[in-house]
């Protein structure tokens, strides 16, 4: 049990008899005096050496005084009482920020704690940290993956959630790419780091969620600002309310306008306000990395929560990224399979998105022999001969030049047209595909007050328009070069209301100047894509833009919370001081305005880490 | 609107540490300091986070002793350590 726990009970059950002893025997006294020491004997021991530094005025300097003053005018139950509450409230705090640290050392389990380093004389097991860059490493089924590398020998299943919340294991082979973090499912696995355990993946998403606070909400900065005037200037009228009224009314009033200058020096305690407004931000910070949602800073989180314009890249973060072959359509009695079979033969020697589209709809390897004379035209399409037959594939320019009369669709989609032996037998459609939660994603941000959703893409304006259509975006912008959607953003904020905030959310492939230039630039999906990481404010673990909904609803719960907290921390501060002065507030409820409100702050804080109503 | 962390900046553990407010006059004192740019302490996750102008003109041992001893002048018991 902690220490502070000890002391707290210890003293307690010393000072509940008092209340049934005869006030102000001897041995009431004596058990007020040990109590006290219990609970308050470190606090003196603080208060003394830091007046010994120069350190008046903090919060145990104020305690030792406030209480030591009760001693004196003979309010004795009131002493212990300040200082047991106050105990008690320094314990909920520490139980709090451990709560909080906890959810975001979750994270922590990330890190391997070994790896198998492969050496001349077998197998040596040695920390990740010791490990140089193109070392071998095994990894067997099971254990973590400790560093990022290549795949040299073996081949397995892994479980990359952990990285991308994606629950289906991933299948690698030699050649494929390991990013440290995720866990090698079913093979062994020889592999070639390619970098050191401070450059790699795992490290440094531990250490963007760690330094996470460094930048500072402007209710962060409100709470400092305000507390450093606050504590002098209650102080400096407790005083006032000693010495002037008892030099005017004579030494014989001393008592009463002691009591009420102690009552200030109890509520001039800047912990509660000081406390609180970090934490629910800590808190904030925690939670969302539970989630996957990596923000770098509370004034990130902040900001989150006054967006009023999101503007997503298309490619790649409101679709899949990957071309999919959405419809084929027949004519002149060739059936489907035929004419996605010849389509898939005659472009299989390109590496371009839609050739490889097309072979994975076919789904069947490839037999080499039976493709001959590819002839690849630039712009236009594919002419070759498969299976002794000849295929012409591509736009319909290509189908006018060989004289193939093409059917025109009009569909704003990519097309391919297929003729075979000067035949038109048909064409095939394809699409990126939308993510399944782009849709609900768009409604839920209008519904969070987003007043503008804009979407950019480098795509023609027609297939921009077909997403946008699907998606319900007003606001879209095609036939952007990256620079150009620099400039649109520029744009965008320039009209943007100056309180509320822009987003842009990318893959963090090419958009890194983007995502530094919007108020809060996420990177979606940007797990070992380094660029992304260093550009990105927040970085969505997940390929998931509904998170980006889960990030702005935390926002807003955070900041209700620590605004929640100041004016609750302040406004009972004030009334008990104002009471107290007039002489309508004891101790007891100075005690309150100060113990009481920490933990009201502190409990208020801690609710964002109950994953409700997110 | 951002800066980037660059090589000037240094981040250090510190130990025991009591009070929020306690943290918050530490940052304040250090961000005072010559050589300093920004400072930032964690009171929840007890890091510091130095950055500093340039190597060339300050030393960063003389800056490290500057802080540390602020620091235990507010709170004796802060232990700073080097990350």
């Amino acid at each position: 049990m902690n220490k502070r726990l000890i002391q707290i009970i210890l003293a307690a059950l010393i000072y509940i008899p008092t209340f049934f002893i005869k006030p102000e025997t001897p041995l009431q006294i004596l058990l007020f005096v040990i109590s006290y020491l219990i609970v308050g004997g470190t606090i003196l021991i603080k208060a003394i050496r830091n007046i010994k530094t120069g350190n008046f005025l903090d919060e145990n300097f104020l305690m030792s005084i406030a209480t030591l003053g009760a001693f004196y005018i003979k309010a004795y139950p009131e002493a212990i009482a300040v200082m047991l509450f106050y105990q008690i409230g320094e314990y909920f705090q520490d139980y709090a920020v451990d709560k909080s640290k906890k959810s975001i050392t979750s994270l922590m389990e990330l890190k391997a704690d070994h790896a198998n380093l492969k050496t001349e004389n077998g197998i040596k097991i040695t920390d990740p940290q010791n490990i140089d860059i193109g070392s071998y490493i095994i990894i067997k089924p099971g254990e973590r993956i400790p560093l990022d590398g290549i795949i040299t020998e073996g081949s397995s299943y892994i479980d990359t959630s952990a990285l991308t919340g994606e629950t289906l294991p991933k299948e690698v082979s030699p050649g494929s790419d390991l990013l440290s973090g995720c866990i090698n499912l079913s093979g062994l696995l020889v592999m070639k780091t390619t970098n050191t355990f401070g450059e790699s993946t795992v490290s440094r998403i531990l250490e963007l969620v760690e330094n996470a606070s460094s930048k500072k909400s402007s209710q962060e900065k409100f709470i400092t600002k305000f507390a450093r005037y606050y504590t002098p200037i209650v102080v400096i009228i407790g005083l006032a309310i000693l010495i002037i009224p008892t030099s005017i009314q004579g030494l014989s009033s001393l008592n009463t306008w002691l009591y009420r200058s102690l009552a200030f020096l109890v509520v001039s305690c800047p912990c509660a306000l000081v406390v609180s407004i970090p934490l629910s931000f800590f808190a904030g910070i925690g939670t969302a990395s539970k989630e996957g949602i990596l923000i770098k800073g509370s004034n990130y989180l902040e900001a989150l929560a006054k967006v009023e314009t999101v503007v997503f890249d298309k490619t790649g973060t409101l679709t899949k990224g990957v071309f999919e072959v959405r419809k084929i359509v027949t004519f002149n009695n060739f059936n489907k399979n035929e004419v996605l079979e010849v389509a898939a033969y005659s472009e299989a020697h390109s590496s371009h998105p839609i050739s490889q589209s097309l072979k994975r709809a076919y789904g069947i390897k490839i037999i080499e022999e039976r493709i001959q004379d590819v002839n690849e035209l630039a712009g236009l399409g594919v002419i070759a001969k498969v299976d002794n037959k000849s295929v012409t594939i591509g736009n319909i320019k290509l189908m006018d030049q060989e004289n193939i009369d093409a059917f025109e669709s009009g569909e704003e989609r990519t097309i391919v047209h297929v003729g075979i032996d000067g035949i038109y037998a048909g064409y095939i459609t394809i699409a990126d595909e939308l993510k399944t939660d782009s849709k609900k994603t768009v409604e839920n941000l209008r519904e969070l007050g987003v007043s503008k959703i804009i979407m950019l893409t480098g795509d023609s304006s027609i297939s921009a328009k077909k997403t946008a259509d699907e998606l319900g975006i007003l606001e879209y912008h095609g036939d952007l070069m990256p620079i150009d959607k620099l400039n649109k953003l520029e744009h965008i904020i320039g009209y943007q209301n100056k309180k509320g905030k822009t987003v842009f959310v990318g893959d963090g492939i090419n958009d890194a100047p983007v995502l530094a230039r919007a108020d809060i630039g996420i990177a979606m999906g940007g797990i070992g894509r380094d660029a992304a990481i260093e550009a990105a404010d927040v970085v969505i673990m997940q390929d998931e833009p509904i998170k980006l909904t889960v990030a702005i609803k935390l926002a807003k719960r955070t900041v209700a919370i620590a605004t929640a907290n100041i004016i609750l921390a302040i406004g009972i501060k004030v009334i008990v001081l104002i009471l107290s002065a007039f002489g309508f507030a004891s101790l007891w409820m100075a005690v309150f305005a100060d113990v009481g409100v920490t933990i009201i702050a502190v409990l208020n804080s801690l609710r964002l880490l109950r994953r409700k109503g997110i | 609107m951002k800066e980037k962390v660059g090589e000037m900046t240094k981040i250090y553990k510190l130990e025991n540490l009591g009070c929020a407010n306690c943290s918050a006059k530490m940052e304040r004192k250090i961000s005072g300091l010559k050589g300093v740019e920004e400072a930032s302490v964690n009171f929840f996750s007890g890091k510091l986070i130095l950055e500093m102008i340039d190597e060339k003109d300050f030393n960063v041992l003389e800056i490290e002793k500057a802080v540390e001893k602020i620091i235990k002048k507010i709170e004796p018991q802060v232990i700073m350590k080097k990350v």
